[in-house]
Parts: C-alpha cells; structure tokens; sequence
C-alpha cells in the first residue's frame, strides 16, 4: 500500500513536470570564443561549459566533463540567443478582429511548431520570440512568449512555460480602420481608444469588487451572495490591474504613447512596453520615467500615415534618454538578421557595440519578463547562445550555430537544402512566395474588414 | 487725421519685410556646386584599385582629376585624411520618388490602370521633394533606376540622381520599357487555382504578351515604312523596346518564368535586362548562357519557397555571378533605399564576396544601362557622384561623412537628422522646469 502511494506520489510529480521534462537540455563546452556577454564585457579567448541546459561556468581553459560535446569557436564570436521581442512566427492566426477588446484569447492555442519560419530565426541566431496577436483591437488577445526549440511537435515544447504572460495593446490607425471605419462602431478615433481602455478597465474594477465582495462574503453565515459570472474578458484586464500581466502595446505616434501613459498612471499600472513606438522619441523622458520601455524598428518608416514623421535615430534618442530599448522585427524575414538590424543603431546615432546588441539581447528580456533567465551570459542562466563568424554587429556577419538550452537547433555546416517538419501531401506544385507574402502580419486576416475602402493597397504594409 | 493715419499706415508697411526676417530662425543649407578638392583620401575606384593618400578633384559636375600632388588653386579643400572616397551607389530598382506614404493611395504615383500602358513616364511623376530622397541620399546611393509597375507593360523607368528641383535635372541618361513576365507559378499560399487553371492561365498571358508584342512590331514596320498611324501612344513606345531603341526591363523571378522569358527573348531585337530574378540561381547557367544582365534584389529577402535553404535570397546574386552572370542588385523599396549597402554586405557575406558586391550597386549597373563612361567608378572625365566615408558604407558602423552628387555638395541633412537634432535633448524634458 506505502509502495503504491509513492508510486502514484512519483506519477503525480512526473505528470506535474511533464511540460518541463519534455524539453531536451544540453551538456556542451564552447572554447576559444571571443565571448560578447553583453552585461559583463567582452571576454577574448573564452571559454563556456553548459551543463543541463543551463551556463556553468565562463572562464578560460576549461575542460570537457567527460562525454560532453565540445565545440571549437576559435576566431569566432559567441553571444547570448538573439530575443525578438515582436513576432509573428509559428502562429496559425494573428487575429481575432470581432471586438474592440478580446483579451480573452491566447496566442499559445495557435503555436504551430512546424513553421518553418522558427528555423529560418534560428539560422539568424533568434532563440526566443514574443509571438503576438495583431494589431486589430484597442486590446488585443495575450501572447505567447516562444523558445525556438524546432523540431518538436508539440507546441508546448516550443513554448517558454516560464515566462510571464503578456498582451497585446493597439493604438491609431489600425484598431479604428478595423472598428470605427471597417465596423462602424468605437473607436473610430484616437479619442475612442482611449475611451475603450478607461470604459474597459473600469468595468473590470467593478467586475473585481464583485468578485471581492462575493469571496469576503462567502464564509459568512447567512450569506446569500451568488458569485459573479465568470468572465474571462474581465478577469484578463483584472489581471493587468493586479499586474500579472505586462502590455505590449503597438504605438507609432507621441500623443497616444503619450496617452496610454497616463491612462496607465491612473489605474497604477506599470507593467506596459510600447511597441513600434516610431515616435516614441518625441516623448522619450516620459517613456523612460513611467515604463518597462519600446521595443522599436531599427527604420521603418513611411509605409503609413502614422509613421510619416520617423527618423532611424528613434533607438539612440530612446537609449539616450534612458529607455529600455529593443529593436523588434515582426517580419519572417527581419527576424533572421535582427543582428544586422541592431547595428543601424551604430549608423543612425553611435551607440556602443554593448549598447547596440543588449538591444537584442538583455533588454528584450527585460521587456519580457524573463532577463533573470535569458539575455546574456552570465552563469545561472540558460544556455541560449549563438556563434558568429564576424562580429555579430558587421554587416558580413554570418552565423553558423545556434543553441537553445544547450541544444544546438541550428549549424550552418549541416543546413540541407528542405529544413520543412512536415510537408503537404496535396500540395502537388510547390507555391513560390514572391516579396514576402508571409510577412508583415500584424494585421493579417482582418482584410475583409477594409476592403470596401482600402483596396489593394492593405497588401504591402500591414504592421 | 487722415495725415496721421497716412503717416501710421506707412510706417507699418515699412516694418512689415523687416518684421517678416526676424522670425526666421537658423540658415538653411543648400546643396552648392563648385570646385572641389577631396584631400589625402584613400580612393576606392572599383575599376582602377584603392589609391591610398590620393585626392580628387571635383570641377563643372564631374570628376576632374584623381590622383596626388593635386594644386587646390581656387577650389575648396575638404580635408579627407582618414576618409574613404567611393563612387556614388546605384540602385538597380526602386520606386523612389514615386510614392510618399504607401497606405495613401493619393500618394502612391507608381501603378497606372491598364496592362498595356508603356507610355506612362516614371520621369513625370517622380517628386523631387520627396522626404525619401533626401532620406536617401546622404547614405551614398546617389543615383537610382525609378520603376512603375502594374500590368503586362506598365510604364518606362527612369534613372535619376537623387539631387535636383525638376525630374529634368535629376534626369540620369537612362530609360527601359518595363514588361512583368507573366507569372506560370503559384502566387503563394492563398493562390487557390487548380494546377490544370494555373496553366491555362499563364499560357493564355504568354498569348497575349506576344500578340501586344506583335502588333508593337508591326506599328514599328508601318511607321519605318513612313506609313501614316493613328495616334497610339502605347504602341509607339513599346516599338521602341522592340527596335532595341529602348531596352526592355523584364520583370521575373520564379525559375519557370525565367527560363520561359529567356526562351521569349530569343531572336528578337529588344535589348533585355532581367529585374527581380529571385530564383535566379535555380537557372543560373541558362541566364549565363543567354547573356542577359541581371539587377537582382531584394537581397535581405525570405526564400520563395518553403523547401528552400534559409539563405537562398541571401546567396542568390553569388551563385548567379559564379555562373557568369552579370549582377547589379536592386532594393525593390521606396522608403528604404539607403539600405542598398546592407543588402551589398549581406549578398558578400553569403557568396558574391566584397569586390563584387560593390560592383553590383556601381560600376555593374552602370554597364548594364550602358552609361558606364558617366557613373560606377572614380575616374577623371565621369560624373562627380562621391561618397565619402569613415569605412567600408557597406558596413552599419561606417559613418558617412559627405556626398557629392553631379559635383552638387549635398547637406549631410534630412528630417531624420533634425528630428535627432531637436530630440535628443528636448527641452523642456520631463518637468517644465
């Protein structure tokens, strides 16, 4: 009977694991790197032993525990896994466009981790991405924060299970063409969205207090009090205003940067990173003081209205202003040299090289919740790293290994010509996507709500 | 009381241009031409070597003299140790100066309605003031091939330098019909045709392609004939293309299309260049054998299929150089064009290596357009297109320090530079006070 319980005490533990468990972990010695920890200086000819998935030790002349695998990194550079902290990737669906706040849907329901986008990220030394819902709602579905361990079927696997939740947030252009000039109804405007999120988080306070007041009330004798209705909605704004979950709000122009600040101030929260934040440089020392800080192109600009009045020196005025800066991609394709796209923060305004790559690195994983595990080397955290020949900020930079947890997802030495996990059966003519049609998602399947006055023209740009 | 007023009224008109100057603050910066000594430069030529400690001489728009011991007379000396001097970039494809804002249908100028309309002029169109232009220019490219596009023929592209106040003067001596080759493929994942559909499709294009082209070549016989034609635009340019008059941009990028456009050209008088040719290195021996130069691009681009190596795009313009084709590189942007060089660095990294890839956005379209005696390199008699840089331009860390364009000073300015200039530190910051 004592052996049966701890049989099924062990069966308890193990299916309480299970998701954990499932992940593979790696033992690996990298040596004679020049090792770029980003928060601890460059180290030349260095070397890093990775036991169980996770950083042991950093330092020179160490040896392999036997059996361990050790890789030769002479001449070539290592750093932390690259953190995109705007993505669409391995997502099946962006969108769920029918209401102005959908805070109820979830973004880890869609990881389809066949993609082969999540492959193409690792051969551009991406380790983890932020998978977001679009940019259709004032408040948009939670997002998943993903670990690009490809090869799996099983979108758990892919998940980063410890990281915190997060959301998505929309301002300007996109949530009014979708409700207000798509729907007809709010927000059609700037003024509407912020009406949305007051109206919004309004409700869930009383929404809460109804909560409270049943739960106080409940072991009371001759309580009659019926709880309230559950209302997953409600309950995921709560959340933000208990602050379990941080805002990633797209954002291009000052004043509704500047808004949303203010709206967060007067419902006390502070858990908010703006995303795009094109200018954000406009409000750069209220953004520093109130904020987790933006998460921005390292260029774009002019592909709308809102973005007509950029400048590519938006990362070095935010950096210089003492905002967390991080340089996004949401594009399948920026995502494969966000290295490259970190270094135009050298061309357009001359940051450091260790300023430039935390912009990949540790401060994306501060954005996200997740910089006491991921983000640079440091030991004790986990063994997401990337090595480079180059320096990963020239643009002949070219990398050829990328680990997550000590495993290693990608090398350029033993890249074959078809990467796919699973290929279409009925496919008989293979289809050639010209000009990027897979990118640009941030709008994707909402077409039908703006065709009747946009037209064509919703194909190019849709961030 | 009326002298009063009089004398009032008079004395408010005289202040009026003094009142109006002094609300004007700072001097704006012009683009000036002159005589111009770069000094002590180290000169990357692309057809003559790296000169090191050589200084170029910039006289009436061109390049006057390069070389040392170079007298400044008059001209004026910018001082250029440590400096290198490249030639002015060129982009092989954009739609620069065409479109402001590409979600404001008002300002998108580049896609006419029709699928035969080679007569509409990207020269026309293109807005010398565009915000992009100046965006772009002090990045090194300075010259750029400005593309309609649409239809089947949808316009003529133009070559121009990125400095001017008429599409006239910004004008680069170079002109090309532009065809999109019908497309035989699948569009895509949302391309939801039968295979049997898309054939028919595609050979019903094809038809229609060389029934247009037919009559092009038969409204080219009866005007050298010196019959008297209606007026008909359309074919009267496209006779051009088909005389060889103007060359012909074919637009094309899947491998089936490439191979049947090379197939297509075959015993016609066009002078042809290939756009695009994203799946160039698929058939890169045949466009070789063809002899057909090649402006490929985007480089920093997803592979057209999913089966593909994650590098295709990147890889494409070295496989293609490798089999002997001649490669220029093009943006395909409008925006962004200033990252012409990172596109360079990035086809050099994955294969065409530096030296070519800097002869794809110089000297190699300069050849291609035929204008090679004018632009693509640093020699004395050409055209006084200069970047001057800290470094490589193709790496981000370079700093670019000046750019001459037709021996036009171009201020190192643009509204991205001043908004960094006013925001760096704003004031009032946080507190008003």
């Amino acid at each position: 009977m004592k052996k049966l319980n701890f049989i099924l005490a062990a069966l308890l533990g193990m299916g309480l694991n299970y998701s954990q468990a499932q992940t593979p972990k790696g033992n690996l010695l990298i040596k004679n790197a020049t090792v770029l920890t980003v928060t601890k200086g460059n180290l030349e000819n260095t070397d890093v032993l990775v036991q169980d998935g996770l950083i042991k030790q950093v330092g020179k002349n160490l040896s392999a525990p036997s059996g361990v695998e050790t890789v030769d990194a002479s001449g070539k550079y290592l750093m932390p896994g690259i953190i995109d902290a705007h993505s669409h990737v391995a997502l099946d669906v962006v969108n769920e466009a029918s209401a102005p706040i959908v805070a109820e849907v979830r973004m880890k329901d869609m990881v389809n981790p066949y993609e082969i986008g999540l492959y193409r990220a690792l051969a551009g030394g991406v380790t983890i991405s932020h998978a977001m819902h679009g940019s259709a709602n004032v408040v948009g579905g939670q997002n998943a924060t993903l670990k690009h361990r490809w090869g799996s079927d099983d979108p758990a696997d892919i998940i980063m299970q410890d990281a915190p939740r997060t959301i998505k947030f929309a301002l300007g252009e996109n949530p009014t063409r979708v409700h207000g000039r798509g729907n007809n109804i709010q927000p059609r405007t700037r003024m509407g969205v912020e009406a949305i999120l007051r109206n919004g988080f309004n409700e869930a306070l009383q929404y809460k207090k109804g909560w409270e007041t049943y739960n106080a009330a409940k072991g009371q004798k001759g309580n009659t009090l019926a709880p309230p209705v559950f209302n997953d909605r409600l309950q995921t704004l709560a959340d933000i205003l208990d602050g379990k979950i941080i805002i990633h709000c797209h954002s291009y122009r000052a004043d509704e940067i500047y808004m949303l600040i203010n709206v967060a101030k007067d419902f006390g929260i502070t858990k908010l990173v703006f995303q795009h934040t094109n200018e954000g440089f406009k409000v750069a020392p209220e953004i520093a003081e109130y904020t987790m800080g933006a998460s921005v192109f390292a260029d774009w600009w002019a592909y709308k209205m809102e973005v007509y009045y950029s400048t590519a020196f938006n990362a070095a005025i935010l950096q210089r202003n003492g905002v967390i800066t991080s340089i996004n991609s949401d594009s399948a394709e920026l995502i494969r040299h966000l290295y490259h796209e970190a270094a135009k923060t050298q061309r357009y305004g001359g940051l450091s090289d260790d300023e430039a790559l935390a912009m990949i690195t540790i401060n994306p994983a501060k954005q996200l919740g997740i910089a006491d595990k991921v983000g640079s080397i440091e030991v004790g955290k986990q063994a997401d790293l990337v090595i480079f020949e180059g320096h990963p900020l020239s643009s002949y930079a070219v990398p050829q290994m990328t680990f997550v947890d000590g495993v290693k997802y990608f090398d350029i030495k033993s890249d074959s010509d078809d990467q796919r996990q699973l290929v279409s059966a009925t496919e008989m003519v293979e289809p050639v996507y010209l000009h990027a049609e897979e990118d640009h998602q941030c709008l994707q399947g909402v077409e039908e709500y703006f065709h009747a006055f946009m037209g064509t023209f919703m194909q190019d740009h849709t961030h | 009381m009326n002298r009063i007023l009089k004398t009032f009224c008079a004395s408010l008109l005289a202040l009026l241009p003094l009142a109006a100057m002094a609300q004007i603050d700072g001097e704006f910066v012009k683009p000036r031409t002159g005589k111009f000594l770069l000094q002590n430069a180290t000169v990357v030529t692309v057809t003559k070597g790296t000169l090191s400690n050589t200084s170029v001489l910039v006289e009436n728009g061109k390049i006057a003299q390069v070389g040392t011991g170079i007298s400044a007379g008059d001209a004026e000396v910018i001082d250029c140790s440590g400096l290198y001097i490249y030639p002015g970039m060129i982009d092989g494809g954009t739609r620069l100066g065409l479109v402001e804002v590409s979600s404001v249908a008002e300002t998108v100028d580049y896609a006419e309605i029709g699928n035969v309309t080679p007569n509409m002029q990207a020269l026309t169109t293109v807005n010398p003031n565009a915000e992009a232009i100046g965006v772009t220019r002090v990045s090194g490219v300075t010259t750029v091939l400005t593309v309609p596009t649409g239809g089947l023929f949808p316009g003529t592209a133009a070559l121009i330098n990125l400095n001017g106040y008429t599409p006239d003067q910004m004008y680069g001596g170079f002109k090309a019909i532009v065809m999109n080759f019908p497309s035989s493929g699948r569009r895509g994942r949302f391309d939801r045709r039968s295979d049997e559909d898309i054939k028919k499709d595609s050979e019903k294009a094809l038809k229609e392609a060389n029934d247009i082209w037919d009559n092009a070549k038969n409204y080219l016989k009866l005007k050298n004939a010196g019959a008297e034609l209606q007026y008909y635009p359309e074919m009267d340019q496209l006779s051009k293309a088909v005389s060889g008059e103007l060359p012909l941009l074919i637009v094309v990028d899947a491998a089936s299309d490439i191979q049947s456009a090379i197939k297509w050209v075959e015993g016609k008088d066009a002078k042809v260049i290939f756009s695009g040719v994203a799946e160039g290195w698929r058939v890169a021996d045949e466009i070789a054998k063809a002899g057909i130069p090649v402006i490929t691009g985007p480089v920093q681009e997803l592979p057209t299929r999913q089966s593909d190596r994650y590098d295709a795009a990147y890889a494409n313009a070295g496989k293609m150089a490798k089999a002997g084709v001649k490669v220029a590189l093009r943006t395909d942007e409008e925006e962004n064009v200033r990252n012409l060089p990172f596109h360079a660095a990035f086809a050099a990294a994955y294969g065409l290596g530096k030296e070519e890839a800097l002869k794809a956005i110089t000297i190699h379209p300069a050849e291609i357009f035929g204008i090679a005696d004018q632009y693509g390199s640093v020699e004395a008699g050409k055209r006084a297109n200069l970047v001057i840089s800290t470094g490589d331009p193709l790496e981000t860390k370079s700093q670019i320090m000046h750019v001459f364009i037709d021996g036009y000073r171009i201020p190192m300015s643009n509204r991205h530079i001043r908004l960094y200039q006013e925001f760096l530190e704003r004031s009032p910051g946080l507190k008003v006070n």
